[in-house]
C-alpha cells in the first residue's frame, strides 16, 4: 500500500480575535511521517483536526490526493485518527474496537484481526478498555485508526498520557508499523524528542505558522529561526558582535543561519557545541556539574555569563566544582535571538 | 444552532411545569387578601388556628432536636470507628444506608409497637417523633458527614495530634471535627429540610408537626394551608439551596 | 501497632450508643415487619397465612395499581429528565444555567408530600389557577371525570419530584461521555446515527435503565403525596397499609399490614439491588 500526497494551503481558522491558525502551508509526501511540534496553543492540533474534518478552517484547502476534501465531513474523509487517551469504546472489547469501522464500511474483518496483531495484542482481542494498560489501549487506538485502510493517518499527540518508559516503546513501534504499511502521516506532539525520533521530517509550529519543516536533524543542527533553536534542544544564549556573516561569540567565530544587519546580537549555541578542558591559565571556573548517563552537563562561569556544556560523562572526574577550564565553541551554523 | 433551540425549548418546556405550581400557590393564596397578613401576625394565627400555630412549633423542635440527636450519634461514631475499628465501617454503612430501601410507611408499622413503649416510658409528646426522624435522615446524613472525612486524612491528623500529647476527646472535638465543619453543617442542613417535609411518619403515629397540621387545616380552610405549606416549601428550598451552591462553590475552590 | 489492628474491648465501647439506638429504633421495627408478617393475629405460632392473604384480589389489585404508577411516572420521569439532563450538557460545564438547575433539581426531588400535593391542588385542583383558566377559555379538564385524585393525577404529581431526580443521577453518566468517541466514530466513518445507535445508546443503556429503576423505587416508596391527595380509597399499597393501620374496625388486619409492608420490602429490594448492578456496569464505563 502506498500513501497519498496532503497539502494543506493557506489554513487560517480564527476564533473571535485569535488566530489559531494564521495562513498555513504544509505539504506532505506519500507515505512521509511529518511531525508537528510546538508549545502548546500554537495551532497544531488545530491543523490536525481540519485536516480530520473535525473542526472547519476559516479560510484555505485541504488537498487530499489532488483532491479538495475541504467541505467533506469526516466520516466521508477516511482518515485514522487516535486520540490523546480514552478513545476506545468502553462497552467493546478490543476486537470489536478495532472492527467497528469495518462494520460500519462493510469492509473485510480480516484486516482487522491483522491490525491487532500488527500491534503485539491479538492475544487481548477479547478484553474490554479498562482491563488493558494505558499503552495496551493506544495501540488498540493504532489497530483501529488503521483497520479502515485510512488514506492517512492522524495521531494526536498519542502518547502523552502515558509512562516515559511506555512512552519510548511506543513511540519506536509507530513509526516501524508507520513505515510498514506505508501510510502518509501527521504526528502532532510537543515533546521535542518524541518529535525528532519519529518524523521524516519535523514541522515546528509558533503562533499559527509554520516555523521551520525540515528533517529532524536539520532542524536541530541548523535551525532556521531562534524560537525554533530555542523550543528544540537546550541552547546556550551567548552575547556576540555580527560581522557580515559570522557572529563572534567568547572567541569563537560561528556561521550564522540568517543573515543579520550586523552589531552587537544575542546567539543561541548548542551545549554540544562547546567544549570545556581543564586549563589551571584559564579564567572560566566550573560551577555545578551534573551527570546524564553517557554524557555530562558541565556549568561554568565565563565572567558573568554561565555557559551549559555537554562532556562524555568518562571527563567529568576532572570537571569538578571550581576546576579552572578554557571553553571552546564548534564553528557550527547558529541562530541569532 | 439545532442544540440551542433544542436546549432552550427543553428549558422553557419544563420551567413551565416546575414554575406553574408554585405560581399557582402564590394565586390560591393570594385570592383571599387577609391570609399573608395573618400569617405575619403570629398571635392572631395562634389565637384563630392553635393546631397550626402548634405544628409549626413542634416541628421547628423536631428539627432542632433531630439536628442534635443525629449529630451526637453519627459523627463521634463515625469518626471513631475510621480510627480505631474500620473492620465495623462496613456494618455501620450498611445500617446508616438500611433506610434508603425501607419505604417510610414500612417503617412506620415496625416502629408501631416500638412508640407503643415509648408512649409508656415518656409519653405520647410529638418531640418523641426525634427519635424516628434521626433513623429517616441518617443515610443522608451518614453520607454527608462520609465524605466529608474521606477528604481529609483522618488517621494522619490523630496520630498527629496523639503524637503532640492529645487525648482521644481532644481529637475528635479540636482536631477532626473543625476539619468536617462543613460537612456537618450540610448535614445538618439536610435533616432540618427533611424533617420540616416530613408527614409519614407523624400522622400513622398520631403526632402532630408541620405537615399533619397543614394536612388538617387543608379540608377547612384551603387558603391558609395553600400560605402555610408555600412559606414551608420557601424555607426549605432556601436551605437546601443554600446547601447546593455552597457544595459546588466549595468543590470549585478545591479543583 | 498491634493495638490497631486488634480494639481493645474499650474501644468498642465507643460504637454503643450508636449501635443501641440504631437496634432500637431500626433494627427491630424492621424485624417487626419480617416476623409479623409470618406470625398469626393472636401473636403466636408460624403462619403463611398473612402472606398468603397478599394474593387477596384487592391486595393484589393495589399491588398492581401501585406497581402502574411507579413504572408510569419512572418511564416519564426518565425519558424528561433525561432530555433535561442532556439538554444542560450540552451547555456550558460550569456555566450559570448548569449550576442553577441543577441545584434546583437537588431541592425538587426532595419535594414532595402534602406540599406537593397542596401545590397541584392550588394548580389543577378543582378551583385551581389552571383549571380556572382552562374553564374560562371554553376548556374543562375534568369534563370526562375528576383524574386528579385517582391514578393519572399521581401519575403527574409524582412525575413532578421524578423528573429532577433522573437529572441528579442520569447527569454523571451523560458527563462521562467523551466527545472523542463522538469523533473517533465519525474518523472511523460513521454518521450522527451510527454514534447513537452504536456508541452512545448503548453506553448509555445499563445508566437509563437503572436511573428508571431508582425512580421506579422512589414512587413505590412514596406515601405522604398521595395520603394528602387521595382521601376516598386506598388505590395503592401504601395507601392500604394505612388502612389496615388505622382502621380499628376490621380486627387481624395488623399482621396483613405486615405483610404488605414486607411486600412493598421485597419490591424496592429487588429493583434495588438490580439498580446497584447496574450502576456498577456504568461505573466501569462511564467512571
Amino acid at each position: 500500500m502506498t500513501g497519498v500526497a496532503v497539502r494543506l494551503e493557506g489554513l487560517r481558522r480564527t476564533f473571535g480575535t485569535v488566530h489559531a491558525l494564521d495562513d498555513l502551508d504544509l505539504a506532505i509526501e506519500p507515505g512521509e511521517l511529518v511531525a508537528l511540534l510546538g508549545p502548546s496553543g500554537c495551532g497544531k492540533t488545530t491543523a490536525l483536526r481540519i485536516l480530520a474534518g473535525l473542526e472547519e478552517a476559516t479560510a484555505g484547502r485541504v488537498l487530499v490526493d489532488g483532491r479538495d476534501v475541504t467541505r467533506l465531513p469526516a466520516n466521508k474523509r477516511g482518515m485514522g485518527m487516535v486520540f490523546q487517551a480514552y478513545s476506545l469504546f468502553p462497552h467493546l472489547t478490543a476486537a470489536q474496537n478495532v472492527e467497528f469501522g469495518p462494520r460500519l464500511r462493510r469492509g473485510s474483518l480480516a484486516r482487522a484481526a491483522e491490525m491487532l496483531d500488527l500491534v503485539g495484542l491479538s492475544g487481548f482481542a477479547k478484553r474490554y478498555p479498562h482491563q488493558l494498560s494505558g499503552g495496551q489501549q493506544q495501540r488498540v487506538a493504532l489497530a483501529r485508526a488503521l483497520a479502515i485502510e485510512p488514506r492517512v493517518l492522524l495521531l494526536d499527540e498519542p502518547l502523552s498520557a502515558l509512562d516515559a518508559k511506555v512512552r519510548v516503546q511506543l513511540r519506536d513501534e509507530i513509526r516501524r508499523i508507520q513505515t510498514e504499511v506505508g501510510t502518509t502521516t501527521l504526528f502532532v506532539t510537543h515533546d521535542q524528542e518524541e518529535a525528532l525520533a519519529v518524523a521524516d521530517r519535523v514541522g515546528v509550529m509558533r503562533a499559527g505558522r509554520l516555523e521551520q519543516l525540515a528533517t529532524p536533524s536539520e532542524v536541530y543542527l541548523r535551525p532556521a529561526t531562534a524560537f525554533v533553536a530555542d523550543f528544540v534542544g537546550l541552547s546556550n544564549r551567548l552575547p556576540g558582535s555580527v560581522n557580515g556573516d559570522v557572529v563572534e561569540v567568547l572567541g569563537a567565530r560561528l556561521p550564522l543561519v540568517t543573515p543579520h544587519a550586523g552589531g552587537a546580537a544575542t546567539a543561541l549555541v548548542r551545549p554540544e557545541a562547546v567544549d570545556v578542558v581543564p586549563d589551571p591559565g584559564a579564567t572560566a571556573t566550573v560551577l555545578t556539574s551534573s551527570f546524564l548517563g553517557s554524557t555530562s552537563r558541565v556549568t561554568v562561569s565565563v565572567g558573568d555569563q554561565l555557559v551549559v556544556a555537554q562532556v562524555p560523562s568518562g571527563r567529568l572526574p576532572d570537571l569538578s566544582a571550581g576546576t579552572r577550564v578554557r571553553v571552546t565553541i564548534q564553528p557550527v551554523a547558529v541562530a541569532l535571538e | 444552532m439545532a442544540r440551542v433551540i433544542f436546549r432552550w425549548t427543553v428549558l422553557t418546556v419544563m420551567g413551565v411545569f416546575f414554575l406553574l405550581p408554585l405560581v399557582a400557590m402564590v394565586e390560591f393564596s393570594t385570592r383571599d387578601p387577609e391570609t399573608w397578613p395573618l400569617l405575619l401576625d403570629w398571635p392572631r394565627l395562634a389565637g384563630e388556628y392553635p393546631a397550626l400555630a402548634e405544628g409549626i412549633l413542634a416541628s421547628l423542635a423536631q428539627a432542632a432536636l433531630t439536628s442534635v440527636l443525629m449529630l451526637v450519634l453519627l459523627v463521634p461514631t463515625a469518626i471513631w470507628v475510621r480510627l480505631r475499628l474500620p473492620r465495623l465501617r462496613r456494618v455501620v454503612e450498611f445500617l446508616c444506608l438500611l433506610p434508603l430501601t425501607i419505604p417510610a410507611i414500612v417503617l412506620v408499622v415496625g416502629l408501631a409497637p416500638v412508640y407503643a413503649w415509648v408512649n409508656y416510658l415518656i409519653g405520647g409528646s410529638s418531640l418523641t417523633l426525634v427519635f424516628a426522624y434521626t433513623i429517616l435522615v441518617l443515610p443522608y446524613a451518614y453520607r454527608a458527614i462520609d465524605t466529608g472525612l474521606s477528604a481529609i486524612d483522618v488517621r494522619t491528623l490523630a496520630e498527629a495530634a496523639r503524637g503532640l500529647g492529645a487525648g482521644w476527646t481532644t481529637v475528635i472535638w479540636r482536631v477532626v471535627l473543625p476539619n468536617i465543619r462543613s460537612a456537618v453543617l450540610s448535614a445538618a442542613f439536610l435533616t432540618v429540610a427533611l424533617v420540616l417535609g416530613e408527614f409519614t411518619i407523624a400522622s400513622l403515629l398520631h403526632r402532630t408537626n408541620l405537615q399533619v397540621a397543614i394536612e388538617f387545616l387543608g379540608k377547612s380552610s384551603a387558603t391558609v394551608s395553600v400560605a402555610v405549606s408555600l412559606t414551608a416549601l420557601l424555607l426549605a428550598f432556601t436551605l437546601l439551596l443554600v446547601l447546593s451552591l455552597a457544595g459546588s462553590s466549595s468543590k470549585e475552590r478545591r479543583s | 501497632m498491634a493495638g490497631r489492628s486488634r480494639p481493645r474491648a474499650g474501644a468498642l465501647l465507643g460504637t454503643v450508643p450508636f449501635f443501641a439506638f440504631v437496634t432500637i429504633f431500626l433494627v427491630v421495627p424492621t424485624l417487626t415487619v419480617v416476623i409479623g408478617a409470618f406470625t398469626g393475629d393472636g401473636g403466636r405460632g408460624v403462619t403463611l397465612e398473612n402472606v398468603r392473604a397478599l394474593a387477596d384480589e384487592y391486595i393484589l389489585a393495589a399491588f398492581g395499581r401501585s406497581i402502574t404508577l411507579s413504572a408510569a411516572s419512572a418511564i416519564i420521569g426518565a425519558v424528561l429528565g433525561a432530555l433535561l439532563a442532556y439538554a444542560l450538557v450540552t451547555a456550558k460545564p460550569d456555566g450559570p444555567l448548569r449550576r442553577v438547575v441543577t441545584a434546583a433539581a437537588g431541592v425538587l426531588a426532595q419535594f414532595g408530600g402534602v406540599t406537593l400535593a397542596f401545590a397541584f391542588l392550588a394548580t389543577i385542583g378543582l378551583s385551581g389557577f389552571v383549571t380556572l383558566w382552562l374553564q374560562e377559555h371554553g376548556l374543562d379538564p375534568y369534563a370526562n371525570g375528576v383524574w386528579l385524585f385517582e391514578l393519572p393525577g399521581l401519575t403527574l404529581v409524582y412525575t413532578y419530584f421524578q423528573i429532577p431526580l433522573m437529572v441528579i443521577v442520569f447527569l454523571p453518566a451523560l458527563d462521562g461521555i467523551r466527545p472523542q468517541w463522538r469523533e473517533a466514530t465519525a474518523s472511523l466513518g460513521g454518521n450522527t446515527w451510527h454514534y447513537w445507535t452504536r456508541v452512545a445508546g448503548p453506553l448509555l443503556a445499563p445508566a437509563f435503565l437503572g436511573s428508571a429503576l431508582l425512580l421506579f423505587a422512589n414512587a413505590f416508596s412514596a406515601y405522604a403525596t398521595a395520603a394528602a391527595l387521595v382521601s376516598q380509597g386506598s388505590p395503592i399499597v401504601p395507601l392500604q397499609i394505612r388502612g389496615a393501620l388505622t382502621s380499628e374496625v376490621v380486627l387481624g388486619q395488623a399482621n396483613l399490614g405486615k405483610a404488605m409492608a414486607l411486600g412493598m420490602v421485597v419490591v424496592v429490594a429487588v429493583v434495588m439491588t438490580l439498580y446497584s448492578l447496574l450502576q456498577r456496569r456504568t461505573a466501569k464505563w462511564l467512571g
